[in-house]
């Protein structure tokens, strides 16, 4: 007895020393704990530290107090201080014998050290030693080093006996072996690429706890490569039935324990239900043998506790991801309502997240559970409301955008995380960019973005915004686009009083102001000039802000000359103006020079080089320079060589230029609008002359440096061989306005041709897709907004009610085409698209030159399809048709050419009826393309403007429209019967 | 996988933390007050789940865990399933106290009789203030070994409590003592686990 008594001491003793700590320890962890402020902390920490240097040195120290000495070390790293000089005790105590001393030595190291760390190289040898132990405990503790210690260079020394291990009578031992090689296939997959078929074989473990672990590896390898795993279905679903039915051998019925000690198996269904949603997503096959299983394994859901509702929500994603089964997708729902109608905010979490899942294949579920959706919006769980935005990010339409965007706005005010902020005001430029009912409504949105998540949105945005506004509509609604115009600045001068705005939206105030502040007469040159230097004085840190001022300022002088009123700088102006001529930034000081030499022109010279609203017009470039002519023939005259394109002189094949000149071009397609912010950029003909008539020192054009040296090296060669230095100067400025590209011979000239029009098309399609989506929203009239008297019905209607298609389609005349075309059918889009297709390809055989003719159409005709969403386009297509029809019935008789192109298109529609929308669509097609890729060179501005698009804007004449009717008859759209009622409306 | 392990308290300060990539310790510092300041200005009855993409990089979630006076914290990216997750934080803490509870091997009939209440009562958060936050401390390495026998190199390894036990148990029989204690030990442990449906029958009768 007496005997058992000191066992027992001994045994509590024991143990508190295995895991526990001596007093000193325990008196640190209570004095931090009771520590009031950070800096008593790190006073203890810091004297702690001083002990332990001292200590750990001691020679002879106990095994014991040596292991607490380095958990101590553990703990004061923890708190943050640095502990590296007792990392190589931690090593030195891997080496030791003793089990516990052992463990805690790579306990220490693995907390201690990155796996490139010096010391690494000191306990790859233990870990090798280790790995062979007799001992399984050594060997586990071996090998939970090894997941962490082992880098790249060190894998193939432990690899051998790691692989050993999977084969080792414990299966404890089997498991962490699996778990290693998975690390080493996270961290080098070529090292261990061999041993995969290891992950196959250990699947089929007796032990569920190693199979459960070999899914882990199995998991990414699938995520990777699915196909290549295809024929493991079937076993997936055999081992998902058994753990279901719980029909695994072992442990998992341990002593009959019940449920929560059956955790294992849970965790493997999770897995085998990931892995089965990789396998079957987009595969019909393989995802049949797993209805029944997954239906059983619903039907059986436990959501009594986490795990259970775990499992039931892998089955969601499961089910959403497989190829799509109507009972289970039900049963899915099913489960979604559960969850949402719990009061559990984790289910209601999941619930969401499974909802957004589901929503894309069945978009209607949305619809039962909109009052829960509207619940969770206005939860206090910030964690549920994000997960709820981006539900409804993925449920936005057009009929909802503006209460969701509020939404969004509304939170993203509310909140100061910023990376969230980033995050959703991102969110709420693209659905705005893409769904706005109306350029005003858009406006304002961006207005709000701007003004608080300011400097944290894409600088895109700021250019989309101001593309916006200076495109307006188009050539059609002058009055609107003014109006909106006259909105925008009021707005913006509006704003301008508050205090710190972020610079990106300076900027866009800056450019409006400048270039339609004084465009509707309501506000004085003076005024709108003091406001803009207002602004460039509050943020006078801030150079880009004052670059957007003072260009503003030339622009609005510029008007004003050009106007014929008398031009008065104001003294703030004037001083503005004077800081910036001795500013240290060249950019401002050129602008500032500019602005000088402007004031001093006339109004004819003034009205040439700033026209008014003239942003989005074409700057011509001649790249002929056809103007030089006679200059050059002077030169040659005089004995100059003639100049020789640099391909030729380096013996480069003249099809290599034509590609680089191809990048270059799409490379400056990418919205570029640098235009916009200089005042208008040298115009040749004002610039050549010029530089012609001053020295050759002066060099306008940018150019690299290297095609300056260049040209360079070329003038010296020529030179040589003319042997006058004068000749050498003057060819040497020839040639840089000459440029190396610009050069060309009458054959180049053809190459140019070529080459941009492929590059036009994909612009031309980039920019339809703004312009679509913008143009069809005027059409769009109001929102369907439910007026019932609860807020939240209200809401609800307003997010989901538009769903109903036959509802809108009943509201308004004009909105009919465009509820069909935005209803989800995919045969017709990809009709609509082939349609697109086909009349891009006619239009191209037909407008373009007789000559190149292959080349011309193969090239437009890859493009287009790839760089549009068919979807999109013919969303726009059908409300720039409309527009354009009623136009031009109202204009009337004024474009005669166009009138019979609009004839034989509405009578190419008007016997078309079967497919109500998608005829008139082909009709109106190459009218519209027209339109489009006015807009896209409107669009590019700076020195890329080509003009290879003269054939479309020639316009259509009267037996093109009739060829076309032909075609698109022939295409195999026969129309059968009329359908009045539509264009009707569409014809007014 | 799972990116990190943190147990704090309600102050702030670091109990336990485990990383599972390497980061410095600064890195590790700023994390935990990171996620820290969001914990704490979490209200009460909310979900178990916060947004961690803004300081643990994209694709990366947090589930967590309030007992007491202590959070319990992983951080895992979206190979790992939510609710499992919150699962496991539940038998971690379950193994943390019946390990407390165990230091004594005479209590530990107790201690299974004590276990079986928690499981089924799911009293957890009662329990916690029974076992004061500094107990984790104290058994500073006791919880990186159990943390061990759950997650390997950042995949869950096991979550039964029954194997991690066992695991645990074996760890420190064979480094503290002599063999015949071990056995003894062994019966009386598997005695211990025989007596367990009689003393579920008893607690259920109760």
């Amino acid at each position: 007895m007496e005997q058992l008594k000191t066992i027992g001491r001994e045994l509590a003793m024991g143990s508190q020393g295995g895991f526990g700590q001596s007093k000193e320890f325990l008196e640190l962890v209570k004095s931090i704990g009771e520590a009031r402020s950070k800096a008593e902390e790190d006073r203890i920490v810091l004297r702690e530290i001083e002990t332990l240097k001292r200590r750990i040195v001691e020679p002879d120290i106990a095994k014991r107090k040596m292991k607490e000495y380095i958990i101590r070390l553990l703990y004061v790293e923890m708190l943050g201080h640095d502990a590296s000089f007792g990392y190589i005790h931690a090593v030195k105590m891997t080496h030791d014998d003793n089990l516990l001393s052992k463990r805690t030595g790579y306990l220490a190291v693995t907390l201690f050290l990155n796996d490139d760390h010096d010391l690494i190289i000191l306990i790859v040898n233990t870990i090798q030693k280790d790995l062979k132990s007799d001992n399984y405990l050594v060997v586990c503790a071996a090998l939970n080093a090894v997941c962490r210690l082992i880098n790249e260079e060190t894998i193939p020394a432990v690899l051998p006996s790691v692989v050993d291990l999977l084969a080792h009578p414990k299966d404890a031992v089997r498991k962490k072996a699996v778990m290693a090689l998975h690390r080493f296939h996270h961290k080098s997959p070529y090292s261990v690429s061999h041993l995969i078929d290891n992950f196959r074989r250990k699947l089929c473990d007796n032990d569920p706890g190693v199979m459960g672990a070999t899914l882990c590896p199995l998991f990414d390898l699938i995520a990777v490569d699915p196909t290549s795993y295809k024929d493991l279905v079937v076993s997936f679903v055999s081992i998902l039935k058994q753990v279901a039915e719980h029909r695994l051998p072992k442990s998992y019925d341990y002593h009959q324990m019940p449920a929560p000690f059956i955790q294992t198996d849970k965790e493997s269904q999770i897995k085998l239900l990931k892995i089965l949603a990789v396998l079957g997503s987009g595969d019909k096959q393989a995802s049949e043998h797993m209805y029944t299983v997954i239906g059983e394994i619903i039907r059986k859901g436990d959501s009594s506790s986490n795990i259970g509702n775990a499992i039931l929500y892998e089955c969601i994603c499961c089910v959403s991801s497989i190829y799509p089964n109507v009972k289970l997708l039900e049963a899915a729902a099913d489960v979604i309502a559960r969850f949402l109608k719990s009061d559990s905010h984790n289910l209601k979490y999941m619930g969401i997240d499974a909802l957004g899942r589901l929503i894309k294949i069945s978009p209607h579920v949305a619809e039962q559970h909109q009052l829960a959706v509207i619940d969770c919006l206005e939860d206090p769980d910030d964690t549920l409301k994000r997960k709820t935005f981006e539900l409804l990010y993925k449920m936005t339409k057009s009929s909802n955008v503006e209460v969701i965007v509020d939404r969004m706005i509304d939170y993203m005010i509310s909140i100061s995380d910023d990376h969230y902020k980033t995050y959703i005001a991102s969110r709420c430029v693209e659905l705005a960019e893409q769904f706005a009912p109306s350029n005003h409504w858009f406006i304002q949105t961006m207005n709000k973005v701007f003004e608080h998540a300011g400097d944290l949105v894409n600088i895109k945005v700021a250019h989309n915004l101001m593309r916006l506004i200076g495109e307006g509509f188009g050539e059609d609604a002058a009055a609107a686009d003014s109006q909106l115009r006259s909105s925008a600045v009021e707005s913006y001068l509006h704003i301008i009083g508050e205090p710190k705005l972020p610079s990106m939206f300076l900027q866009v105030i800056c450019w409006v102001l400048g270039e339609y502040g004084t465009a509707d007469g309501k506000y004085s040159a003076s005024y709108i000039t003091g406001k803009l230097c207002d602004i460039a004085e509050a943020y006078s840190n801030d150079e880009t802000v004052k670059a957007y001022a003072i260009s503003a300022l030339t622009k609005i002088y510029a008007f004003e000359i050009a106007a014929g009123r008398k031009v008065d700088m104001l003294p703030e102006c004037q001083s503005f103006v004077e800081e910036l001529l001795a500013s240290h930034s060249t950019d401002l000081q050129q602008r500032a020079y500019e602005l000088q030499a402007l004031i001093g022109l006339d109004a004819r010279a003034v009205e040439t080089i700033m026209p008014q609203d003239a942003s989005c017009e074409d700057i011509e470039v001649d790249k002929n320079l056809a103007f030089l002519h006679g200059y050059v023939q002077q030169s040659l005259e005089r004995g100059a060589l003639p100049y020789i394109p640099e391909d030729e002189r380096t013996g480069m094949v003249n099809v290599s230029n034509f590609r680089s000149q191809d990048q270059h071009e799409s490379a400056q397609h990418g919205l570029r609008f640098e235009a916009y912010e200089v005042p208008k950029p040298p115009i040749p003909s004002k610039v050549a002359p010029v530089s012609l008539s001053s020295s050759t020192d002066l060099v306008p054009v940018p150019e690299t440096l290297y095609s300056r040296e260049t040209h360079q090296i070329s003038s010296v060669r020529s030179s040589s061989e003319a042997g006058s230095s004068e000749l050498k100067l003057k060819l040497d400025g020839v040639q840089k306005k000459w440029g190396k590209p610009t050069y060309s011979s009458s054959t180049s000239s053809s190459t140019n041709s070529t080459s941009q029009n492929p590059v036009n098309g994909v612009t031309q399609m980039d920019v339809a897709a703004a312009v679509n989506s913008r143009v069809r929203d005027n059409y769009d009239t109001r929102e369907p907004r439910v007026e019932i008297s609860p807020e939240k019905q209200k809401l609800a209607a307003s997010l989901f009610g538009g769903s109903t298609k036959t509802e809108k389609r009943s509201s308004t005349s004009n909105k009919v085409p465009r509820a069909s075309v935005s209803a989800p059918d995919r045969s017709q889009e990809s009709k609509a698209a082939v349609a697109l297709n086909e009349v891009a390809r006619e239009k191209t055989n037909q407008s373009s030159p007789p000559p190149d003719l292959l080349d011309l159409d193969e090239s437009t005709v890859t493009v287009v399809p790839a760089s549009v969403d068919p979807f999109k386009q013919l969303e726009g297509l059908l409300d720039t048709s409309i527009s354009s029809t009623t136009n031009h019935n109202s204009s009337g008789e004024s474009n005669a050419p166009d009138i019979m192109t609009l004839y034989a298109e509405t009578s190419a529609s008007r016997e078309s009826g079967s497919d109500g929308y998608s005829i008139p669509v082909i009709g109106d097609n190459v009218n519209l393309l027209s339109e489009l890729s006015i807009a896209a060179v409107r669009g590019t501005t700076g020195e890329t403007t080509v003009t290879p698009l003269s054939q479309s804007v020639k316009g259509p004449n009267a037996k093109d429209s009739l060829q076309r009717d032909a075609k698109v008859r022939q295409m195999g759209v026969t129309p059968t019967s009329q359908n009045p009622n539509l264009f009707s409306d569409l014809l007014g | 996988m799972i990116k990190a392990v943190l147990v704090m308290n309600t102050q702030g300060k670091p109990r336990l933390s485990k990383f599972y990539e390497f980061q410095p310790v600064e890195k590790q510092q700023e994390a935990i007050r990171n996620v820290f300041s969001v914990l704490c200005s979490r209200p009460e009855h909310v979900s178990n789940f916060v947004d961690a993409e803004s300081f643990f990089g994209p694709d990366s979630r947090l589930v967590y865990k309030h007992f007491a006076t202590l959070y319990f914290v992983f951080i895992f990216d979206s190979s790992e399933n939510e609710l499992a997750i919150l699962d496991l934080i539940q038998v971690m803490t379950l193994i943390g106290v019946i390990g407390y509870q165990l230091v004594s091997v005479l209590s530990v009939l107790e201690a299974v009789n004590f276990w079986l209440k928690t499981v089924f009562v799911e009293t957890l958060d009662k329990c916690f203030r029974n076992v004061c936050e500094l107990d984790i401390v104290f058994n500073y390495s006791k919880m990186h070994t159990i943390l061990d026998e759950i997650i390997l190199g950042g995949q869950v390894l096991e979550t039964s409590s029954t194997e991690v036990m066992k695991a645990i148990d074996e760890i420190s029989k064979c480094a503290l003592f002599p063999i015949w204690f071990l056995t003894c030990r062994l019966e009386a442990s598997s005695n211990a686990i025989n007596l367990v449906p009689k003393s579920v029958s008893g607690w259920r009768s109760r």
